[in-house]
């Protein structure tokens, strides 16, 4: 999707690319996609904990070159 | 269900131990719990506003934290004001100590609090001390 914001957290520690994607999150509209480009392992398996938690859906969770491709979708 | 509240009590002023109640406070705050944070004793201090010192570490790990590219506590702290709508209060009982005025501190921090007070508002909560 050609309009779908990315948040680069590479190269922060837990719990900095959580808060990050919030921080995106935050400014978001209903229904907007965000990826989170982050390298931290702990945030590749909080950052879905707290999507799902929170009740936002979770479009793909995948690794590439060490690099966690979170792509969340805001549903409130 | 609602997340259950966190009272978060900080008297330390090393490195990890700050690094981890803010941790707790944001990750808390942006997960649903009502937190609130009891700032006394040694962690004061660093909360004067435009105060940028480091803390100093426990043990090796702090040391690695201020090597990593970690969020600071500080900005954690912030954080969850902003994203998360915790609370922080300073302890009025060290700011008497220290002779510091709420004027003196950061501007996202609440009134002074009194322990009764705190326990009062926490009464419910998960209660953490670092």
């Amino acid at each position: 999707m050609s309009d779908r914001k990315v948040i680069d957290a590479r190269g922060s520690f837990c719990p900095g690319p959580l808060m990050e994607l919030i921080a995106g999150m935050k400014l978001a509209q209903v229904g907007e996609e965000l990826e989170l480009l982050s390298t931290d392992k702990g945030s590749a398996n909080d950052v879905p904990e707290w999507i799902r938690k929170v009740g936002h859906e979770i479009l793909d969770n995948r690794e590439e070159l060490g690099v966690w491709h979170i792509v969340v979708k805001k549903m409130k | 269900m609602a997340a259950k509240p966190i009272g978060i009590i900080v008297v330390s002023g090393t490195r990890e131990r700050l690094q981890m109640a803010a941790m707790t406070a944001a990750v808390g705050a942006v997960s649903g719990s009502a937190v609130t944070v009891f700032l006394s004793m040694n962690s004061l201090g660093y909360f004067r506003r435009g105060n940028s010192d480091e803390a100093p570490p426990e043990g090796p790990f702090g040391e690695l934290l201020s090597r990593k590219k970690a969020p600071g506590f500080r900005a954690l702290f912030e954080q969850a004001v902003e994203l998360g709508g915790a609370r922080i209060h300073p302890c009025s009982m060290a700011m008497d100590v220290l002779g510091l005025e709420r004027d003196a501190l950061e501007p996202y921090l609440g009134e002074p609090l009194g322990l009764t007070r705190f326990l009062d508002d926490t009464g419910d909560a998960q209660v953490w001390t670092f």
